[in-house]
């Protein structure tokens, strides 16, 4: 199709942009803090160097995608401005991504219901008209295909190994899986960067993210937990009780000393 | 460390055209958790291209006590080396 015959469309506002990048960065930011937080308490040393590349990974991508989301707001916040001095209300990451790690089950669990969403997200968002945006994504997109193999070999390895191990896995799902509707719902702003040709269709996310989860849950004789709505945004800012407790944790030092390096 | 996981020996291929070498072992579950392991413990640095594992339980090794048998018999036949041929001098890489 040449240019000239593609359908008009509309273009979304620097507000809409901003918001929505922060809904990635944010996401990726929270999880690698959860992830980090967790170095030195891996099962095993492999699994702890695992992990801890995860996590490093995770922030890389929240650092461009911050970083991008300061341009776009043109006020002269930095990534760090961004990570560092906002308040929870004003975190737009997936509520799912700051739920506590408690055993290792829920880890699992919560970085695989998540990076199956991140997987397919990216991969959607390389073909952006965003520019700046499509070229994150396809980095991203490389190492969310490796944590989707962790975190899946893992599922699959709890679920279809001992009585303790799937009673413990199946107990994470049955309590994180509440927060997966918000991964796959759209909201407006969701909607308009589809129609703007920035975000992904989000049935298109969706529906990806069934099938690859579906099978991963199969394949560890997991039974899919039935659907719940849950009144937790974390992408319009209504969080749990938890990220309060993790960003007191992950901004102390910025903000008792102001401007530090080392 | 879970005494189920069993211990591989790990052969990383730093770059293409030349062999794996071996760096090291872990442990792991099964080989595909020994290939994860290998790429988050071995190659963080971007030491390789490609990746062996093998499990350390599958390798034959010589017994040092034929070490004698095995190795002294090559002792006295430095012939073997080619360090008898002149080289030309034109000839750089040799």
């Amino acid at each position: 199709m040449s240019p000239a015959a593609e359908p008009a469309r509309a273009t979304a506002s620097a507000e809409d942009r901003f918001e929505y990048v922060l809904r990635l960065g944010d996401t990726s930011l929270i999880a690698a803090q959860r992830l980090g937080a967790l170095l030195g308490h891996g099962p095993a040393l492999e699994e702890d160097l695992a992990i801890g590349n995860i996590a490093l990974d995770l922030l890389g991508q929240a650092r461009l995608l911050l970083a991008l989301a300061g341009r776009i707001e043109g006020r002269g916040r930095d990534e760090d401005a961004l990570a560092f001095l906002r308040d929870a209300g004003q975190f737009r990451n997936m509520a799912l991504a700051e739920q506590p790690d408690g055993d290792f089950a829920e880890t699992i669990v919560r970085q695989c219901l998540l990076d199956a969403w991140q997987l397919e997200t990216y991969e959607s968002l390389a073909g952006s008209r965003d520019r700046e945006l499509a070229d994150i994504a396809e980095k991203a997109v490389k190492e969310c295909r490796y944590h989707w193999r962790f975190s899946a070999g893992w599922l699959v390895r709890l679920g279809d190994g001992t009585t303790e191990s799937h009673t413990r896995v199946r107990a994470a799902l049955e309590k994180l899986w509440r927060f997966t509707d918000e991964l796959l719902s759209a909201d407006a702003l969701d909607a308009r960067m589809a129609v703007s040709g920035i975000g992904p269709a989000p049935a298109l996310i969706r529906e990806r993210w069934e099938t690859r989860v579906s099978a991963a849950l199969a394949e560890a004789k997991l039974e899919r937990p039935a659907q719940r709505h849950y009144p937790w945004h974390g992408k319009r800012g209504v969080h749990t009780e938890h990220l309060g407790h993790l960003l007191a944790e992950m901004q102390f030092l910025p903000r008792a000393y102001p401007g530090v390096s080392w | 460390m879970n005494e189920d996981w069993m211990l591989y020996e790990v052969f990383i291929r730093s770059r293409s055209g030349l062999e794996h070498k071996h760096v090291g072992s872990l442990h792991a579950a099964d080989a595909r958790m020994a290939l994860e392991h290998a790429r988050d413990t071995y190659t963080r640095r971007q030491e390789g291209v490609s990746i062996w594992v093998v499990r350390s339980s599958e390798i034959l090794a010589s017994d040092p006590a034929d070490a004698e048998a095995l190795f002294e018999p090559a002792r006295d036949k430095v012939y073997r080396h080619p360090t008898f041929y002149a080289i030309p001098e034109e000839v750089k890489n040799l």
